[in-house]
């Protein structure tokens, strides 16, 4: 049993170990992964075709007894009012892409989750005897949330195409790249925000009550579902500091066209900063407390 | 630290939560190539120190040496040249038994194809060849421990923890669990330090054994010594003649006190039996003293935990969390292979 071989002690082996184990559970788990997509597609499906804004600004829908104005005049005025509004004319686009980031938030809540069960079925205490780093077990597990994340996005995105999300003029791989991009560095932020508060919990429960408790805030509090334009003042605040409105912000401005409520170069330093900051703050925690 | 010894621990303590005293200033050595015990009920201890030597837990004070490594100081080189197999199953359900051996492997860092080969080897000695691409949520409790060892090897340690390694096994399946581990000290050469509460099996298999109960090593040594410790065997005897002539002789010869039962038998405890009886049977031949039954009961280990602890099984509240671990490690334990399967 003496024979030696060459062992990788690099800081970053195994890594890919526990991203690899959390994907593989995954994918072979067919009914969980098509649940987790019915929820945006349902929103996009009732509340984006059926919320149709675009139809209040219509001639059907302003007919005003009395003023006999051109109906092409009142179909040019609402479209314009809604691109003025929602950076496009079609309310659902503007949806499907705020859907992108609902799906990355929830999937990335979830990471959480992973931990406590890890550390309830004793699965933790295996890994954590082996020579692997402390800080890569987190890294890992973020890391295969942020690729669940993006693989449930593009599942979002191709049915959003399929719906009828209308593209701007002149797209470019490269508005892809950055959508995904985008995505990315809000996945990895979040991912090891909620591994973080995971790290020395045992219950599952209060982790599904700190994932309830944060999930539509964080939503409603951003510019998915609604421009921050038009929101309140009190609520601007705390909007323009939710990674979730610059990934949108990003997508919108690349996807649609839209004109954004920050460039695209402060949106993604932005988004970097929160994920290289969360990511280091979530491995210095997880060497320092990650214990059985 | 001497070539000889495996692990060394001096004055190792843990205090849980500011208050509870888990694990009390033990120190004891490990010698290399040795089996060693740890014996204790419910609550005693075990798992927090095997928790700390394997470096899942740190020590509130003291410190042990594993291999050589420093168990605070030096925890990645500890980690690297042990096995561990701890009390819970900690396989992933999902996944099969080949799947997580080959992961353990990449945490370890081990070249993929060293890790294949090593795996085969593993899973064969466990016997799970034939169950290696099932999933080990179909396996039995035996099954799942066997697992676990192979997993707890896979990295070639020359010291393996193992913490209750047949908790809720039955009787055949904890005797192969044995055998797997005997079989890793002989051919392999590896030091094993086991924790149990079967004292059967502490005595069969351990070649020392420490009693640990309220976090204390109460005593340590083999458990030959352990058990002449308590005053050695009992011995019987019923004479025909004369009890009184009897009596002298086996004081004369052995210098023991001897208790009267009744009319023609008497009793006396002597610390090894089996060269104290042939002594005496030359005695009473040279004056005549003819025995008409004998017999010898060794103490058990029963009787030794007894003596130390003072009590034979406790019950120990436990956390609801450690309850919940408890009773899905006895769950899956008692699992049957194949039923469990379709
Ligand atoms: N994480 C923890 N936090 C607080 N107390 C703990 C913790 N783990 C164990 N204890 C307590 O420390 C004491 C020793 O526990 P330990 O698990 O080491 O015992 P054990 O000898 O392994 O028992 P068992 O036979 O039940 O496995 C017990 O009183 C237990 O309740
Ligand atoms: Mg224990």
């Amino acid at each position: 049993m003496a024979q030696r071989v060459k062992v990788d002690n690099g800081p970053l082996h195994g890594l890919w170990a526990i991203t690899n184990r959390e994907l593989k559970k995954w994918y072979k788990n067919y009914v969980l992964l098509g649940m987790s997509l019915v929820q945006p597609i349902l929103w996009l499906g009732l509340f984006g075709k059926s919320m149709n804004l675009g139809s209040l600004f219509s001639a059907n829908a302003l007919n005003i007894p009395g003023l006999n104005i051109p109906k092409s005049i009142i179909d040019a005025l609402g479209a314009e009012i809604m691109k003025s509004t929602f950076g496009t004319s079609s309310y659902f686009s503007f949806l499907a892409v705020g859907m992108l980031a609902f799906i990355v938030l929830f999937t990335s809540m979830q990471s959480g989750m992973s931990i406590v069960w890890d550390r309830r079925l004793g699965f933790l205490s295996k890994i954590m005897s082996t020579s692997v780093s402390r800080g890569n077990i987190i890294v890992g597990k973020a890391l295969s949330s942020v690729i669940k994340s993006l693989a449930q996005a593009t599942i979002v995105l191709i049915i959003a195409t399929l719906l009828g999300l209308q593209y701007r003029s002149g797209l470019t791989v490269l508005d892809f790249v950055g959508m995904y991009a985008a995505l990315f560095l809000m996945s990895l932020g979040l991912s090891s925000v909620f591994l973080m508060l995971a790290l020395r919990s045992t219950s599952w429960e209060s982790q599904m009550a700190i994932m309830n408790l944060l999930n539509m805030p964080l939503l409603f509090a951003s510019n998915a579902f609604y421009p921050v334009r038009l929101m309140p003042d009190w609520l601007k605040p705390i909007v323009q500091v939710n990674p979730i409105s610059y990934a949108n912000d990003i997508d919108r401005q690349l996807l649609l066209g839209s004109t954004g409520m920050s460039s695209l170069a402060f949106d993604f330093a932005f988004l970097a900063g929160f994920a290289a900051i969360f990511t280091a703050v979530s491995m210095y925690m997880s060497w320092k407390y990650l214990t059985k | 630290m001497s070539d000889e010894v495996a692990i060394k621990a001096e004055e190792l303590t843990k205090v849980y939560g500011g208050s509870l005293l888990a694990v009390d200033h033990i120190s004891f050595e490990v010698k290399k190539n040795e089996i060693f015990g740890f014996l204790g009920p419910n609550g005693a201890g075990k798992s927090t120190t095997i928790n700390m030597l394997t470096t899942l837990l740190k020590p509130t004070e003291g410190t042990a040496r594993v291999n050589g490594f420093d168990i605070v100081k030096e925890p990645a080189k500890v980690r690297q040249s042990i096995g561990v197999v701890p009390q819970e199953y900690t396989a992933d359900e999902d996944l099969t038994g080949w799947e997580n051996v080959l992961m353990v492997g990449d945490l370890y860092g081990l070249p993929r194809s060293f890790t294949r080969q090593r795996a085969k080897e593993l899973l064969d000695m466990v016997e799970l060849t034939a169950a290696a691409n099932k999933k080990v949520e179909n396996y039995s409790g035996g099954m799942r421990r066997r697992l676990e060892i192979a997993m707890g090897l896979i990295n070639q340690p020359t010291v393996l923890f193992l913490d209750e390694p047949t908790l809720g096994l039955d009787v055949q399946t904890r005797a192969a669990i044995w055998h797997y581990i005997s079989k890793l000290r002989q051919e392999y050469g590896m030091t094993i330090m086991v924790t149990t509460h079967y004292l059967e099996e502490a005595d069969a298999y351990c070649d020392r054994i420490a009693i640990i109960d309220h976090g204390k090593i109460l005593k340590i040594g083999s458990p030959r010594e352990l058990k002449e410790g308590l005053g050695g065997d009992v011995v019987s005897l019923t004479v025909s003649g004369s009890v009184e002539a009897a009596k002298q002789a086996i004081v004369q010869v052995l210098s023991v006190d001897v208790d009267d039962v009744d009319q023609a038998t008497l009793r006396f405890k002597v610390r090894d039996a089996s060269t104290a009886v042939p002594r005496l049977f030359e005695a009473f031949n040279a004056s005549g003293i003819k025995i008409s039954k004998l017999s010898i009961t060794e103490p058990t280990m029963d009787e030794v935990y007894m003596e130390y602890t003072g009590r034979s099984l406790r019950d120990e509240e436990v956390s609801s969390e450690e309850a919940f671990r408890q009773r899905a490690t006895i769950r899956r334990a008692r699992k049957r292979w194949p039923s469990a399967s379709r």
